[in-house]
C-alpha cells in the first residue's frame, strides 16, 4: 500500500488541504502531525472576539473532532516533527517515530518575531500567534488596567482596539513613521491612526520602546520610552511581525530564502514534498510572478487547494495543470471598523482614493501606470467585492472611474 | 432539539439534530456537511458557505445586512434570490425542520 500524505502542522493551510484532498477524490491514507495540544482552529478570531470572551474554543474549531475520523483523516496532536529525510521520503517525530511519506507537506507557519529589549522576560510580556498565548492574554486581563502594545500592525491594532473597547487604557509603540505601514495605503493609515487616536487610544509612532521594567515579584510593569518616561502597564504585548518556520525544511536540504521555497504548484525545490501558508516563499502572479511570502488565510486556503489538485494529477499519472493564481485577499476587524485589501500594491505608483475617509467609508486604489494592482477598503465591503472580481478578471477601471463614486464599477465586469 | 435538513445538489439529504443559537453554518460543520466549506470561520468574509432557503420558514429569519448581500455576489455558485451565507444566519427553535439547499460548488 502507498505511504500516505504527511501534513506537518495543524493550522489553516492543513485542515483546507484535508479537505480539497478527499473533494478530489484522493482516498489515499492522510497523516497530519500538529504540534498543538489542539484540533485546529480559526486563528483570525484569537486577537478579537476570543481575548474579550466573545467567542468561545468550540466556536473556533475548524472542524470538529468527528471530522477527522469520518474522512479518515489521522490528525496526530502534540506530534512534532523532528527531521525530515527526503532521500528516504520520511519524517521522523519527537516521540521517535519513522513516518513514511509518500507526499509530504509542510504547513508550518510563522513564530512570532522576537523583539530583543531588556525586560523581554518578564512575567505578562506576551505574543499572539496561537490559542496558548490568545488564553494567556484573556486569563491577564482580568487584572489589567494598562496595556502597552509595541508594534502598530494588524495585530497590534486588532489587540488594541478591542481592549479599548473593553475599557482597558492602551498605549501602542511602533518605530515606524505609520500604522500599518508595510501593508496598507497612506492614506489608510493616517484614518486608523486618527479613528483610533479619537477613541481613546494612545499611539506613539516613530517611536520604540528602550526597557520593559518588572516588580520585584517578576511581573511586568510598564515601558520606559525614549525620553526616560516611563508608562505603567500590567502586561505588554509584542506584535511585530513574523518569521516564516523554516529550519525543518533547510536541515533537509529544501531551498529556503524567507520562507520554504515553492513553485507555481506550491512544490518545493523536491518534487515529493510541497509548502503553504505563512511558510511558502511562492512566486505571485499578482506581483508579475515575482516572489512573495503572505500571511493569510486566502493565501493558506488556496494553496492548500493547489496541491491537492497536483497531487491528484500526479497520481493520475498527469502533470499538475492548475497553478497558484488565486487573487490575495486580506481583512482586518479593528472595533467596529473593517479594512479589506485584494491584490498586492507593493509596486503601485499612484493611489487613488474613492469615497471620502471623513464620512468614514472609502478605498484606495492602487495603479501602476494604468494597471489596477491592489485595492485597500475601510467599511467599504462593495468596492472590496468589485475589487476581488476586477483584479481576478484582469480588468482595470481608468482613474478617473475608480476615483468617481457615481461610477458604478460593476459595469466593467 | 430543531432539526435542520441539509440537502446536497444531488439531492442527498442530510437531517441533524440542531443547535439553536448558533449559525446555521456552525450547524452544517459540526455534523460534517461537506457542502458547506466556510473558510473564513463566519467573518462573512469569503462566501463558502453559501445556501439556498426556499423554504416557507425562512420567511421567519431578519433581513440580510450590507456585507452578506456584498459578499453573495462573490459566491462561486449564481446567487439567487433564496441565497444566504450560513454563517449570517441564526438557527432558532421556530425554524424546526428548515430545508436548507446547497449549491455544488463553494469556491
Amino acid at each position: 500500500m502507498a505511504a500516505p500524505v504527511v501534513i506537518v502542522g495543524g493550522g489553516q493551510a492543513a485542515v483546507q488541504l484535508c479537505l480539497a484532498l478527499r473533494k478530489e477524490k484522493y482516498a489515499g491514507d492522510v497523516v497530519v502531525c500538529s504540534e498543538e495540544s489542539e484540533l485546529p482552529y480559526h486563528r483570525p478570531p484569537l486577537s478579537k472576539a476570543y481575548i474579550t470572551g466573545k467567542t468561545d474554543d468550540e466556536k473556533l474549531l475548524m472542524r470538529p473532532e468527528s471530522f477527522y475520523q469520518s474522512r479518515n483523516i489521522d490528525l496526530r496532536l502534540n506530534c512534532m516533527v523532528s527531521a525530515i529525510d527526503p532521500a528516504a521520503k520520511s519524517v521522523t517525530t519527537a516521540q521517535g517515530e519513522n513516518l513514511p511519506y509518500q507526499y509530504l507537506v509542510l504547513t508550518m507557519g510563522a513564530r512570532a518575531r522576537h523583539l530583543p529589549v531588556k525586560g523581554r522576560d518578564a512575567v505578562g510580556v506576551v505574543e499572539l500567534r496561537d490559542i496558548k498565548d490568545a488564553r494567556q492574554i484573556k486569563d491577564r486581563l482580568s487584572g489589567c488596567k494598562n496595556v502597552v502594545i509595541i508594534g502598530a500592525g494588524f495585530i497590534g491594532l486588532e489587540v488594541a482596539a478591542a481592549l479599548n473597547v473593553q475599557g482597558v487604557g492602551v498605549t501602542v509603540f511602533d518605530t515606524a513613521e505609520r500604522v500599518m505601514g508595510r501593508a496598507v495605503a497612506p492614506e489608510i493609515s493616517r484614518w486608523f491612526e486618527a479613528t483610533h487616536r479619537a477613541a481613546g487610544i494612545d499611539i506613539h509612532l516613530g517611536e520604540g520602546i528602550t526597557e520593559i521594567t518588572a516588580a520585584d515579584d517578576g511581573n511586568v510593569s510598564g515601558v520606559v520610552r525614549s525620553n526616560g518616561e516611563r508608562i505603567n502597564a500590567e502586561m505588554v504585548l509584542i506584535g511585530i511581525g513574523v518569521e516564516p518556520h523554516t529550519d525543518l525544511a533547510s536541515a533537509a536540504g529544501l531551498d529556503c530564502e524567507n520562507g520554504i521555497v515553492v513553485d507555481q504548484y506550491c512544490q518545493t525545490s523536491d518534487p515529493s514534498v510541497f509548502a503553504a501558508g505563512d511558510c511558502a516563499n511562492h512566486p505571485n502572479v499578482f506581483a508579475d510572478g515575482r516572489r512573495v511570502r503572505l500571511e493569510s488565510v486566502q493565501n493558506a486556503t488556496d494553496q492548500a487547494r493547489t496541491i491537492a489538485s497536483a497531487i491528484a494529477a500526479t497520481e493520475n499519472n498527469t502533470p499538475p495543470d492548475k497553478p497558484y493564481a488565486a487573487v490575495p485577499w486580506f481583512w482586518s476587524d479593528q472595533a467596529e471598523h473593517s479594512l479589506q485589501m485584494a491584490g498586492l500594491s507593493f509596486d503601485a505608483d499612484t493611489h487613488i482614493t474613492r469615497g471620502l475617509p471623513a464620512d468614514g467609508s472609502f478605498s484606495v486604489f492602487h495603479f501602476r501606470g494604468n494597471d489596477l494592482l491592489a485595492v485597500d477598503s475601510v467599511n467599504a465591503s462593495r468596492d472590496h467585492m468589485l475589487a476581488r472580481k476586477l483584479l481576478g478578471a484582469r480588468i482595470s477601471p481608468t482613474r478617473l472611474q475608480a476615483e468617481d463614486v457615481d461610477f458604478d464599477l460593476k459595469t466593467l465586469l | 432539539m430543531p432539526k435542520i435538513v441539509f440537502v446536497d445538489s444531488d439531492g442527498t439529504r442530510h437531517e441533524v439534530e440542531a443547535k439553536s443559537g448558533v449559525s446555521i453554518m456552525e450547524n452544517a460543520i459540526a455534523n460534517n456537511i461537506d457542502g458547506i466549506e466556510a473558510e473564513c470561520g463566519g467573518s462573512c468574509m469569503c462566501a463558502t458557505c453559501h445556501c439556498f432557503l426556499e423554504d416557507d420558514l425562512a420567511q421567519k429569519i431578519p433581513a440580510m445586512e450590507s456585507d452578506e448581500d456584498e459578499m453573495l455576489g462573490f459566491a462561486a455558485e449564481e446567487r439567487r434570490d433564496s441565497s444566504r451565507l450560513s454563517c449570517q444566519v441564526t438557527m432558532t427553535d421556530e425554524l424546526d425542520g428548515i430545508v436548507v439547499n446547497l449549491p455544488a460548488e463553494q469556491n
